[in-house]
């Protein structure tokens, strides 16, 4: 399978600060894969910066997105290409509503989004000023919808699991688990919660804003319920000097 | 000396009287000149432009004034035992008792161009909601300017008799031959017991005018009174300051505005409520952008003199351009324990983030800025609903849509 996804040795500054060194990897068609790691270890980073936000300056390093390196492309020819995005912290904007953005797609698109947005109950949420007042599980209800609403090919998916709850994580679980059939990932999970819907083929750690492992989820996730991403630091300065 | 000769004496001596707000104006300059008869069809099309419907919609009654003449007045036939529309001069005539309303909240003598609107006096309408008359169809006025260069100085006034309830929208606006020009627009508004207004004001100018209205409302017991403003075309200079005296129990008065500055225009928009009687109520919301080089100044002033008044101000702006200049002047004044008065402002850029997030659902970066442009100019806040509310997004839409 050819990768939908790689990251080479990719390095990048927020405001002069590095918040990823040399990562790698590639996630190919039709797999998703699972960013783990501590707070502040540049899981968002890296999403941001595959996305194109302009604070995440490439200092080294390519994204190649379906055999196209995208890592000087602007944000909007990254999604028009198939990429999209749901965030953590997305903005408010005020008098701009959900409604509008779904509308950008025209007529057949807006209806299937209006299904979405009623299987993930967010009808009320239309016609709202974007993001203001949302709850934390309403604004990750209103990002899933948005990240599907462009019907993408590869789908980054930022903590979609945090502040929601149990009932809502099944709406959304269920959900995820059926659009991201026929399509590729990359998900940032905190507390894995999520992960047992969409069943991730393969894990990364992130920490101090290198990619410090990859292999099994499952494998990865006990390793961490057991002894916290220190094991698997020491695990990898461990190889490191073995190799 | 009569009443009358007296408000004339006052004028006169306040006619180099400069407005402590907006570029002060020399008033020699402009031509009195008025324009021949106005095309009806150009007509329609000019007041469409701001937001009045000379054809289509229902309405209850039609004012229209092209520079110094009444080109039209009337009331439909099921308003005409619930309102009264006709030029204030005649208004004057026939009724003796208007003059101990003439001037009475706007001061003639308040500057150089309430003395000018007394010393030449352009008309103007009068409009009367009678007692307990429930206006449910719009009352629309439209003042045009149709020559270069002159100056049109209108005094209005509106009465809502007790228990009335009207909704005017006003729009002014000029010929596209008309390149700069003056316009005084005087209003006073009477709101009797239980009386409620809702006055909507539509401004689309030339590059080239000034503009200085002065409106003044005196709102009577558990009367409300709603101004919404919009004002989205460029204008080489509008000053206006409109002032509310809430003296009634319970009265209430909201002013929402909504401003786009481009090119050169100097916006200098306020709005002052003095909540005098008890459980009387305030509230401003301000929505403002500064594009190209323009310069906006909001202000808002709240002042509570009753234990159980209340007031809150909001202002926010968008600044779109290093050249352009956005300074928002909120002010509360408190004279009295227990009265509760609030401001929030904000002005800034159009966030980075905000551009982005909306780029990567898709959008450019002009479609994504002009996205927030249009949302934050939020017809939302002017409470309206219908036609209207569509008529003033579109007239957003245009002129923003052009100025990006």
């Amino acid at each position: 399978m050819p990768a939908a996804l790689k990251v080479e040795d990719l390095t990048v500054e927020v405001d002069g600060r590095t918040v990823l060194r040399d990562a790698s990897l590639e996630v190919p068609e039709g797999e998703v894969h699972v960013l783990l790691g501590p707070n502040g270890s540049g899981k968002s980073s890296l999403l941001m910066t595959i996305v194109g936000f302009s604070r995440y300056k490439v200092r080294s390093g390519r994204i190649i997105f379906d055999g196209r390196d995208i890592t000087g492309l602007p944000i909007h020819e990254r999604v028009r290409l198939g990429l999209s995005i749901a965030f953590q912290n997305p903005p408010v904007i005020r008098g701009v509503k959900l409604s509008d953005l779904l509308r950008l797609r025209g007529g057949d698109a807006y209806n299937g989004a209006l299904t979405l947005a009623g299987e993930l109950k967010i009808t009320d949420f239309l016609e709202r000023d974007l993001n203001l007042g949302f709850s934390g599980g309403e604004v990750k209800r209103s990002e899933i919808l948005q990240a599907l609403a462009s019907n993408p090919r590869f789908i980054l998916l930022d903590e979609p699991d945090s502040g929601v709850d149990v009932e809502n994580l099944n709406v959304i679980g269920r959900l995820l688990e059926r659009e991201l059939k026929d399509r590729s990932g990359l998900l940032v999970t905190h507390l894995g919660y999520i992960s047992k819907y969409l069943k991730p083929d393969l894990a990364y750690v992130l920490i101090d804003g290198r990619i410090v492992c990859s292999g099994d989820p499952g494998e990865i996730m006990e390793t961490i319920m057991e002894g916290g991403y220190e094991k698997c630091l020491k695990c990898w300065k461990l190889e490191r000097k073995l190799g | 000396m009569s009443e009358m000769l007296e408000i004339r004496e006052k004028a006169r001596l306040a006619l180099a009287k400069p407005s402590p707000y907006g570029p002060d104006l020399g008033l020699s300059s402009y031509s009195r000149v008025s324009g021949g008869n106005v095309d009806g069809e150009e007509l329609a099309g000019q007041a469409a432009r701001v937001g009045v419907d000379l054809e289509g919609s229902a309405k209850a009654g039609i004012y229209l004034q092209s520079d110094r003449s009444i080109v039209m007045r009337a009331v439909e036939e099921s308003y005409r035992d619930s309102v009264e529309v006709m030029g204030t001069m005649e208004a004057l005539s026939k009724y003796p008792w208007l003059k101990d309303y003439w001037w009475r909240i706007v001061p003639v003598d308040l500057d150089k161009y309430t003395a000018l609107a007394e010393l030449e006096w352009d008309q103007g309408y009068f409009i009367r909601v009678l007692p307990g008359s429930k206006v449910t169809l719009p009352i629309h006025s439209c003042f045009l300017i149709s020559r270069d260069n002159l100056d049109q100085n209108v005094h209005n006034l509106v009465i809502l008799e007790p228990g009335s309830e009207a909704q005017l929208i006003t729009g002014c606006t000029v010929h596209p031959n008309v390149r700069k020009g003056l316009h005084v627009g005087v209003s006073e508004f009477i709101l009797r017991k239980g009386s409620k207004l809702v006055f909507t004001m539509i401004h689309g100018w030339a590059e080239g005018m000034d503009v200085r209205p002065r409106t003044g409302i005196i709102l009577e017991d558990d009367a409300t009174f709603i101004s919404n403003y919009v004002c989205t075309s460029p204008v080489r200079s509008l000053q206006t300051y409109p002032v509310a005296h809430c003296i009634g129990e319970g009265s209430r008065a909201s002013f929402n505005t909504l401003i786009y500055g481009s090119r050169n225009s100097i916006m200098d928009v306020g709005s002052m409520i003095h909540l005098e009687g008890r459980g009387s109520r305030g509230e401003m919301v301000t929505r403002a952008i500064a594009a190209d080089e323009s310069k906006i100044y909001t202000r808002g002033l709240l002042r509570g003199c009753n234990p159980e008044s209340r007031g809150h101000l909001e202002c926010r702006g968008l600044i779109l351009s290093d050249k352009a200049m956005l300074n928002a002047i909120p002010e509360l004044i408190g004279e009295t324990q227990g009265t509760e008065l609030s401001h929030e402002a904000a002005v800034g850029k159009i966030s980075e983030d905000q551009i982005e997030y909306l780029m990567a659902r898709g959008l450019s970066e002009d479609e994504a800025t002009s996205l927030i442009v249009k949302g934050f100019l939020d017809v939302g806040i002017l409470g309206l609903s219908g036609t209207l509310k569509e008529e003033i997004q579109r007239i957003i839409n245009a002129t923003t849509g052009r100025t990006i």
